[in-house]
């Protein structure tokens, strides 16, 4: 269930070709399963997506599809392979390589009623386009005093894939989350992909929908419910991965995985961690980080972004703000390296957060005031 | 086109003004010639001959002569500080929006920069959501939230009022796109001026429009200054009209209502069954290019008024009407007079509006808030939760 396959994409634009050269599989392990329904079906995330997409646009004739590569080639990632044949050129635009122009072309055209869906190759190319997602779309429902709604989703991979150096390997979460006006949302698992795109699609505000390139090919299970198409899940609400009493530690996109491995390390210290899987940047579900945090008095955040200014910047605030006397320990931050991410494997792992990181952290979060006293 | 008046008269005692006079001349055409015959890049230019009527050339007088009077009233509200901020004024430049509206229809989309209410006014917009908008009122068209650069009239298709440079320009192609994936019968007019002519962005879109043949007309409002930087100095190239090379273009005397209205005829037809077209006005403000901008530094006191004198917009259709000898000098001064009182009226009204209140802080945000909590500067004194 943990497997990481690398799958080669094709050449997108330099990004990771590692082909089929490194695989880490990882045995499931009980305590992790019990947190998933009872699952028949085993989705990638890549499918999940693409399903995901094929029912809004069937659903809402509305619903089109932009952005470079999405139809002939299939999608960069293959997220949209499949439907240019099945719904045509007129809904699955393939684009110029001009984010600044198919941005603002798709927010005019959510201007005028449409519900578009476009396509960043990754997260680091919206820079090029991010006075439209920011000006052109996030702030025109407060501005025309909600004359002008931007029913949009920006979609596409964030963060850090493998090896594509330091221009392609920022995570915009920071950025984005702190605009009023715009919705971020970051999927973890196939559910979580499939749950949060169709409410993304179907959401009259503009998303910002961030996903992560190495989660594509990972495969995880879907209950009966999740597979149905009039699935949603709802906009602003963290899940508890797994429950736990003595820290709490926050994570979102792939380091959610990384932390449920870390909670399976640290359970045989006995400490019982509670991973909270945020789903949603902005709005960020304080309540439930909050009532977290009152239940273990300790926290720790992760994300493989730039620390300044960061997610887990926010979420110490929140708690510090809202439950501070209920903190036993100083808020841990996890995150990526202060530096422009590297090219060599040895540096590139020392840039981004590991599990033993992960654990590093908690174990302080831990033992920073009075040891652990149960811990059986 | 009486638009603003609808606030405060019954349209009888207007309208009856002119049933007086224009018995019987009222739908026989009349031909104008354009001041100068249009100049075409990759297109046969349209005739210089325009057919129009009396209603409309007294139409065209009327709505200029508001917008005028509304511009030179804001320059001084702005100076007595009811306005703040951003202020960029249009006068001088009224023939384009007027021309433009007489071509077509509210079901046809406009989208504009900062330089935005007359082309509101034309597409149906009052003067008292106008200035209340300006004064940040709650009567103002974006309820006082916008400003002047962010005025908005989605039911008549118009999608602002944005305020930075190029950008309505990919959002116009956008229109377009959303009204060729409907297959509907309509046109984008995206309005960007001389200065940002050059903007990347503005290449971007008009090239996926042309690959995509979008009913998109891209209308370069060339005032010949950008800020305080002339054409010559900001283009190698100021011939905007030819800048989409593969795209062709028409170059128009943008203070010719007449020349502006066949144009945008023209444009239209062809949008419809070829793709982009780029029309070019050559037009002048008289202001700076805001409020904190004299317009001096970077031009001739006598360049201005020079324009005035020769080519102001509304002293051109001044000549047509007594030409054509379909009012008298005295009845369009009392048209100017008329469109000063309703100003006036319009801004004492707008005066009466209140600030918005407290709570509008946080609305509009987002169209559904999902109950979300929202912070003010003191996030212990001031939370809202968001619908």
């Amino acid at each position: 269930m943990f497997g990481i396959v690398r799958q080669n994409v094709g050449g997108a634009r330099g990004l990771s070709s590692q082909g089929l050269n490194s695989m880490v599989r990882l045995r499931p392990i009980a305590s992790v399963i019990r947190n998933y329904s009872s699952a028949t079906k085993e989705m990638t995330v890549r499918d999940a997506l693409n399903s995901a997409l094929d029912e809004e646009m069937a659903a809402d004739p509305n619903v089109y599809v932009m952005g470079e590569e999405v139809g002939e080639y299939q999608g960069a990632y293959k997220i949209t392979k499949g439907l240019l044949d099945k719904y045509g050129p007129e809904r699955v635009v393939d684009t110029p390589i001009t984010e600044a122009g198919f941005a603002g072309i798709g927010v005019g055209s959510a201007y005028h009623g449409l519900r578009p869906v476009i396509e960043f190759m990754t997260f680091n190319f919206s820079m090029q386009a991010i006075d439209h997602v920011i000006n052109s779309a996030a702030k025109s429902n407060y501005m025309s005093a909600g004359q002008i709604n931007v029913p949009i989703v920006f979609r596409g991979p964030n963060g850090p894939a493998a090896g594509v150096g330091a221009q392609h390997s920022q995570c915009y979460g920071a950025w984005y989350g702190s605009v009023p006006g715009l919705k971020v949302l970051v999927p973890y698992s196939s559910e979580d992909a499939r749950g949060l795109l169709k409410a993304a699609i179907r959401d009259p505000d503009p998303v910002v929908f961030l996903e992560n390139e190495l989660l594509y090919g990972e495969s995880f299970p879907v209950s009966a419910e999740a597979l149905d198409s009039s699935f949603c899940l709802p906009i602003g609400k963290a899940k508890i991965e797994r429950e736990g009493k003595d820290i709490t530690i926050t994570a979102f996109s792939k380091m959610v995985g990384y932390a449920l491995k870390a909670a399976e390390i640290l359970e045989k210290d006995g400490i019982n961690a509670e991973v909270i899987n945020l789903r949603s940047i902005r709005p960020l579900d304080r309540a439930t980080i909050n009532a977290s945090v009152r239940k273990t008095n300790r926290l720790v955040t992760v994300e493989e972004g730039f620390p300044q200014h960061g997610i887990g910047a926010e979420i110490c605030a929140s708690v510090v703000e809202d439950s501070f006397g209920y903190l036993d320990a100083p808020v841990e931050r996890v995150a990526g390296a202060d530096v422009p991410t590297p090219y060599a494997a040895n540096l590139e792992r020392m840039a981004f957060p590991q599990i033993e990181d992960i654990v590093r952290a908690a174990k302080r979060v831990c033992y920073r005031s009075v040891p652990l006293a149960a811990t059986a | 086109m009486a638009f603003a008046r609808r606030s405060f008269k019954p349209i009888s005692t207007t309208t009856s003004f002119f049933r007086r006079r224009l018995l019987t001349t009222t739908t026989d055409d009349i031909t104008v010639e354009t001041s100068v015959p249009f100049t075409g890049h990759n297109c046969e230019p349209p005739s210089r001959s325009v057919s129009t009527n009396p209603k409309e050339l007294l139409s065209f007088f009327t709505d200029m002569a508001l917008m005028r009077r509304m511009e030179i009233a804001a320059d001084s509200l702005y100076k007595s500080k009811l306005i703040r901020g951003f202020c960029h004024l249009y006068d001088g430049q009224e023939a384009v929006c007027v021309g433009m509206e007489a071509a077509i229809t509210k079901k046809d989309c406009i989208i504009t920069a900062y330089r935005d209410h007359c082309i509101f006014l034309g597409r149906g917009g009052t003067l008292l959501e106008s200035f209340a908008e300006l004064m940040g009122r709650q009567a103002g068209c974006s309820k006082g939230k916008g400003g002047s650069m962010h005025f908005y009239k989605k039911d008549a298709c118009f999608f602002g009022g944005h305020g930075i440079v190029g950008a309505q320009v990919p959002l116009g192609c956008g229109l377009a796109f959303a009204q060729k994936f409907r297959k509907e019968d309509h046109v984008t007019f995206a309005m960007y001026g001389d200065g940002a002519a050059n903007q990347g962005q503005l290449f971007e879109a008009l090239n996926m429009a042309a690959l995509w043949d979008l009913p998109a007309i891209l209308v370069c409002e060339n005032n010949h200054y950008g800020m305080g930087t002339a054409e010559w100095r900001a283009a190698k190239s100021p011939a905007y009209y030819k800048r989409g090379d593969y795209v062709p273009g028409l170059k128009v005397d943008g203070m010719d209502a007449f020349a502006v209205k066949q144009a945008c005829k023209f444009a239209k037809e062809h949008a419809l069954k070829n793709g982009p077209i780029i029309l070019e006005m050559d037009t002048y403000r008289y202001h700076g290019h805001s409020m904190s901008d004299p317009g001096s530094t970077y031009r001739t006191r006598d360049e201005i008024s020079g324009v005035r004198q020769e080519r102001d917009p509304i002293e051109r259709i001044r000549k047509l009407i007594l030409a054509h000898d379909l009012a008298t000098e005295k009845e369009l001064k009392d048209i100017e007079k008329q469109a000063r009182k309703e100003v006036d009226e319009a801004i004492a009204q707008a005066k009466e509006s209140p600030m918005p209140e407290e709570s509008e802080l946080f609305t509009n945000v987002y169209r559904k808030g999902l109950g979300v909590e929202s912070f003010g500067t003191d996030r212990k004194e001031l939370r809202a939760t968001l619908p």
